[in-house]
């Protein structure tokens, strides 16, 4: 899901320093999971609506952002209204909520790679300690890439199978994908290894 | 200029390539060779992907097994599977990545990844998740990506076959109008006629190395 989230546009908020916006990201989760309270969500959602409003984009984006979080957000109202009461179930979900939609606002409108410099800047004192945050940032681009290209994989895989009539064999499922899969990581290393990564 | 003494490559249990020499100066070289012949592994000699087990390879006198870094800026390598060539999320990005090293400004990157991007018609595409686009299009990317490092060299390994016959004959279109040494492993022997040597690679040796006709004719009576 992460792979497809950048949403290019020219509003503010996407003319906005990645640092910042991760910043202020940080401190307003912080914040609210800190108050805890009804009125602190409110203005959180009031903040979180204007900044979806200035960065255009759709109720539909909204919804498919929280969309994935409904049977989380079901199970933890549930436990909160059970052990804790009602309020307090409405401010753990809303604050649940409201963060998820603010990440997903902050990679909508920023650049993959302004992120991982970002990434790269704030591991660059780990350096001493024998961390190579070019290293990390390619391996968290990796990791992103992957997801879709695995996603592939299965559904190719799923036809073979389906193909040759055996939809219920796991292993007509596994074995080819766990072979295409290390395939397809020699390939990307020596893909790598030819655009100059280990030089 | 790109030279091959007498060079021997074994992967495993197995001799890949047994003594192959050449000199490689034209503009457009064609490979060509049945599956497991060795053709493949040639071209991953020329950039330093794989280095030989006896005998040398160079590039502008620069050794692979030595100089493997300056070769491979060099050389460019674009794989047959674009999927595995691809590594950051959108079009843009990617093209970005094989510039990391070159210490560029900001606003120089973008120039040169707008510029390749428009030259390959990608640039409508330049924020889209690069998994999203369409199997000619990968390819156009993966050899975007490579191009915007100028290299001298261009080494293709099969690049148009995942490909339908109009996105290879745009591939090769563009290919042809490269202004660098190319030197293309293919299956696809009509996109080798306007090329200046073919060389057939037959059970680890070059068995043929011709003009495109004379060679493709050895390689066709070979294979029936």
């Amino acid at each position: 899901m992460l792979t497809s989230v950048y949403r290019p546009g020219t509003s503010p908020l996407h003319r906005a320093r990645a640092g910042t916006k991760l910043l202020a990201l940080a401190v307003g989760a912080s914040a609210l999971a800190w108050q805890r309270s009804v009125p602190a969500v409110a203005v959180g959602a009031l903040v979180v609506a204007a900044a979806v409003a200035v960065a255009g984009m759709p109720a539909r984006w909204v919804w498919e952002q929280l969309r994935p979080l409904r049977w989380v957000l079901l199970l933890v109202a549930g436990f909160q209204v059970l052990t804790q009461d009602w309020r307090l179930a409405l401010v753990v979900c809303a604050t649940l909520a409201l963060a998820v939609l603010a990440a997903a606002l902050v990679t909508a409108t920023t650049r993959m790679q302004e992120l991982l410099d970002v990434l790269q800047r704030l591991l660059q004192p780990l350096r001493r300690v024998g961390v190579d945050p070019d290293r990390v940032a390619l391996l968290l681009a990796l990791t992103l890439r992957a997801v879709p290209v695995l996603q592939g994989l299965i559904a190719e895989v799923g036809d073979a199978r389906r193909a040759r009539g055996c939809e219920r064999s796991l292993r007509a499922l596994l074995v080819p994908l766990l072979i295409r899969t290390l395939r397809h990581a020699d390939n990307l290393g020596e893909a790598l290894a030819a655009r100059g990564v280990d030089d | 200029m790109i030279r091959l003494r007498d060079v021997h490559l074994r992967l495993g249990e197995r001799d890949v390539l047994r003594g192959v020499d050449a000199d490689l100066g034209e503009q457009r070289i064609g490979v060509v060779g049945a599956n497991g012949s060795g053709k493949s592994s040639l071209a991953r000699l020329l950039n330093g992907l794989l280095v030989p087990t006896r005998g040398s390879v160079t590039v502008d006198g620069l050794d692979t097994a030595r100089d493997g870094a300056k070769v491979r800026r060099r050389v460019g390598f674009v794989f047959s599977d674009p999927d595995a060539q691809i590594v950051m999320p959108t079009v843009a990005e990617d093209v970005a990545f094989s510039l990391r090293r070159q210490k560029l400004a900001r606003e120089q990157v973008q120039a040169r990844v707008a510029q390749v991007l428009g030259r390959f018609g990608l640039a409508a595409h330049a924020d889209h998740p690069a998994h999203l686009l369409s199997g000619g299009q990968k390819q156009l990317l993966a050899l975007a990506a490579i191009l915007v490092t100028e290299p001298g060299v261009l080494v293709l390994d099969e690049p148009t076959t995942l490909l339908d016959l109009r996105n290879t004959r745009r591939i090769a279109d563009l290919v042809s109008a490269l202004p660098l040494q190319v030197v293309h492993v293919t299956h696809h022997l009509d996109l080798l006629a306007g090329y200046d040597r073919v060389l057939v690679v037959d059970d680890g040796r070059i068995a043929a190395d011709d003009s495109p006709a004379a060679a493709l004719e050895f390689y066709r009576r070979s294979q029936s």
